[in-house]
C-alpha cells in the first residue's frame, strides 16, 4: 500500500499546477477592463490571448515528463523508452475487446471488469454507510458508540481485509468487491454524519417553527444539506476505491486491470504495464472529474 | 384592539451552566393586544432574545406561562410567524418554494395545492417580490431575502408575529425602506407584532408600544413606552415632530443612562 499515496500525488499535481496559472488569468478581466478605458496600457495588447499560457502549460509539463522519461530510458537499465511504449499502446488499444481464454483478455475488458468491482463494492458502501452515516449523525449516542470502532478501523488498509474477504467468500471476484465496500465505506459514513451535524441550526429552527414533521425535515432540510457532504464523501471513496482495486486484483487474479499489471510483469512486458499505470492514472482522473461535476451540480452557494 | 391576545405570565429563564444557575429573565409579565405592534427594546445580551424564543416556543420558561389566544404555548408551532434575524431561508429551494413549505405545511391538508400556491403567490406579492419568485436565495439581495423571510412567516397566516431583530443585518439605507414596507404590510394585514430590536428609531417608528428591558443578568422590564403617534407614520415628517423626539429621547435616556452598560 505504499504505492497508495504516491497515486494520489500524481493525480494531484495537474490541479495544483493549474492554480497559479488560474490565478494569473483571474487578473485579466480588470485588465481588459482598463484596457476599454480611454488610454489602454501598453501590455495588454502585445500580450498573447489568455488561454493561450492555459493550454500551453500542461502541455509543457507533459512534455517535460516524457523527455525525463526518454532520457531516464537512454541511460539504461529495463525502462522502456516513450516511442515503444506509444507503439505499443497503439497496438494495445486497436483491439480493446478481444476474449482469448480467462486469463488473456482486451485491455478494454480488464478495465471494465475492474471499474464493475468498484461499481458494486462501492454502491453497496454507498447504500449502507449513507443511512449510517445519517444515523451516527443525528444521534449522539450513536455517535459515540460507533466513534471508536471506525477510529480503529478506518486508518487500517482495505487490503489487510483480504484474507478474510477470501476466507468468508471462498471466491476471489466477492473478495476484491468487499474490499472496495470496505475501503468506500468509512468515507462516506464519516462525511455524511459530519454534514448532518454541521447542518446549520437555523435550517433546524426553520423546521421546529413550522413543526415540520420529520419526513418533511428529512426531504427538505436534512438530505438537500447533507447533499454535498455525501458528494465529497463519494469522491474520496470513489478515489480510493480506484487506488485500491489495482492492488487487490494484484492478489486475486482473474480478469482486471491489476491484474494485467501482475500478469505482464510475470511476462516481463514493461511496456504494457507502463500502458496500465496510465491507463489507470486517466480512469482515476475521469471518475474524479466526474465527481467534481457532480458536486457543482449541487453546491448552493 | 382591547382584547388581551398573548400573555406573558410571570416567565423566568434561569439557565444551568458549568459555573452554575443563571437567571436570565426575572418575572416578566407583558400582555399584548390583537392588532398591537410591540418592540423589546435593551442592550445586547438583556434577554429579549431569549424572551422572543420563550414565545417562539424554541425556549421552555423555568417558571410562568405565556398564552396565545388563551391557549398556552408549549412548543413552536405554526399560529406564530417567525422572521428570523439572519433569513435563514433554505439556500436550495427558490423563493416560492421555500415560502410554499410554510404556507403547505399549515393550509396542505385542508386545501387544494392551488389554493396554496395561490396562497404563495399573494405573501410574495405583499412583499412586492412576485417577480422574483422563482429565484434561489444567493441571487438576492440582503434585503430582498429578509423579505422572503417576511413573506414566509405571514403565508401561514399566523396570529402572532414574532421578528428577531429582523433588520440588524441590513444596511442602513436596506433597513429604512424595509422598515416601511414592514408598516405598509402589517397595516394591511393587521398583525400582531412582537419584535426584539435594538434600534431606538425602529423601536419608534414601528411600535405602538415599546418594552425597554434592564440590563441582564435577571432582566426583567425597566418600564414600557407608549407611541401613541398618529399612523401612518413618515420617517421624514416624523424627525421634526416634537412628540417623536421627545420619545425618542426617553428611550435613549433609559438606554444611555438608566441602563448604561459599564464598558463591554
Amino acid at each position: 500500500m505504499s504505492a497508495r499515496p504516491a497515486i494520489v500525488h500524481t493525480l494531484k499535481p495537474p490541479r495544483v499546477e493549474i492554480g497559479p496559472a488560474d490565478a494569473s488569468t483571474q487578473l485579466h478581466p480588470a485588465m481588459n477592463q482598463a484596457s476599454s478605458a480611454p488610454e489602454p496600457p501598453l501590455y495588454v495588447r502585445t500580450r498573447a490571448p489568455e488561454w493561450l499560457p492555459r493550454l500551453l502549460a500542461p502541455i509543457i509539463g507533459l512534455a517535460l515528463f516524457v523527455a525525463l522519461w526518454a532520457i531516464i530510458a537512454k541511460a539504461g537499465g529495463r525502462l522502456p523508452d516513450p516511442v515503444s511504449t506509444w507503439h505499443s499502446a497503439v497496438d494495445v488499444f486497436s483491439n480493446p475487446f478481444y476474449k482469448k481464454g480467462p486469463n488473456d483478455q482486451g485491455i478494454g475488458w480488464n478495465v471494465l471488469t475492474s471499474l464493475g468491482r468498484v461499481g458494486i463494492g462501492f454502491g453497496a458502501a454507498a447504500l449502507v454507510g449513507i443511512p449510517l452515516g445519517f444515523m451516527i449523525g443525528r444521534f449522539r449516542f450513536l455517535s459515540d458508540m460507533a466513534a471508536p470502532i471506525i477510529s480503529i478501523l478506518k486508518p487500517v488498509s482495505p487490503l489487510a481485509w483480504l484474507p478474510i474477504g477470501l476466507m468468508v467468500f471462498k471466491a476471489a471476484n466477492p473478495a476484491a468487491i468487499y474490499v472496495i465496500f470496505i475501503c468506500s465505506l468509512w468515507p462516506m459514513i464519516v462525511n455524511t454524519a459530519v454534514g448532518v451535524r454541521h447542518i446549520p441550526r437555523d435550517y433546524l429552527n426553520v423546521a421546529r417553527v413550522l413543526n415540520l414533521s420529520e419526513w418533511t425535515i428529512f426531504r427538505k432540510i436534512l438530505f438537500p444539506a447533507v447533499l454535498p457532504y455525501m458528494i465529497t464523501g463519494v469522491r474520496l471513496s470513489i478515489g480510493v476505491a480506484w487506488l485500491v482495486i489495482v492492488a487487490a486484483e494484484m492478489l486475486t487474479g482473474g480478469v482486471g486491470i491489476g491484474f494485467w499489471v501482475w500478469d505482464e510483469w510475470n511476462n516481463l512486458n514493461v511496456q504494457h504495464i507502463i500502458i496500465a499505470i496510465f491507463t489507470v492514472g486517466i480512469v482515476g482522473l475521469a471518475l474524479e472529474q466526474a465527481m467534481i461535476v457532480l458536486a457543482r451540480r449541487f453546491s448552493y452557494e | 384592539m382591547s382584547e388581551r391576545y398573548l400573555q406573558i405570565d410571570k416567565v423566568r429563564m434561569v439557565f444551568e451552566t458549568r459555573k452554575g444557575p443563571f437567571c436570565a429573565l426575572e418575572e416578566i409579565s407583558l400582555d399584548i393586544y390583537a392588532g398591537e405592534f410591540v418592540s423589546l427594546i435593551g442592550h445586547s445580551g438583556c434577554g429579549k432574545s431569549t424572551l422572543l424564543n420563550i414565545v417562539t416556543g424554541l425556549l421552555e420558561p423555568s417558571d410562568g406561562h405565556v398564552f396565545l389566544a388563551n391557549r398556552e404555548i408549549t412548543g413552536p408551532g405554526p399560529d406564530r410567524g417567525v422572521v428570523f434575524q439572519n433569513h435563514s431561508l433554505l439556500p436550495w429551494l427558490t423563493c416560492f418554494e421555500n415560502v410554499q413549505l410554510a404556507a403547505e405545511r399549515v393550509f396542505g391538508a385542508t386545501e387544494k395545492r392551488s389554493a396554496v400556491k395561490e396562497r404563495v403567490h399573494r405573501a410574495l406579492e405583499l412583499v412586492q417580490l412576485g417577480h422574483a419568485e422563482h429565484k434561489y436565495p444567493h441571487e438576492l439581495s440582503g434585503g430582498m431575502k429578509q423579505r422572503v423571510g417576511i413573506a414566509r412567516a405571514l403565508s401561514i397566516e399566523p396570529k402572532v408575529l414574532l421578528l428577531d431583530e429582523p433588520f440588524g443585518a441590513l444596511d442602513a439605507l436596506t433597513r429604512a425602506h424595509l422598515q416601511d414596507e414592514l408598516m405598509r404590510i402589517v397595516t394591511a394585514t393587521g398583525s400582531t407584532v412582537l419584535m426584539v430590536t435594538h434600534d431606538v428609531d425602529e423601536a419608534v417608528l414601528l411600535s405602538d408600544r415599546v418594552v425597554m428591558m434592564t440590563n441582564g443578568p435577571a432582566a426583567t422590564i425597566g418600564g414600557i413606552l407608549a407611541i401613541d403617534l398618529p399612523r401612518p407614520r413618515d420617517r421624514i415628517a416624523l424627525a421634526g415632530n416634537k412628540q417623536y423626539v421627545a420619545l425618542r429621547a426617553e428611550l435613549l435616556e433609559f438606554l444611555y443612562r438608566k441602563q448604561m452598560r459599564e464598558a463591554a
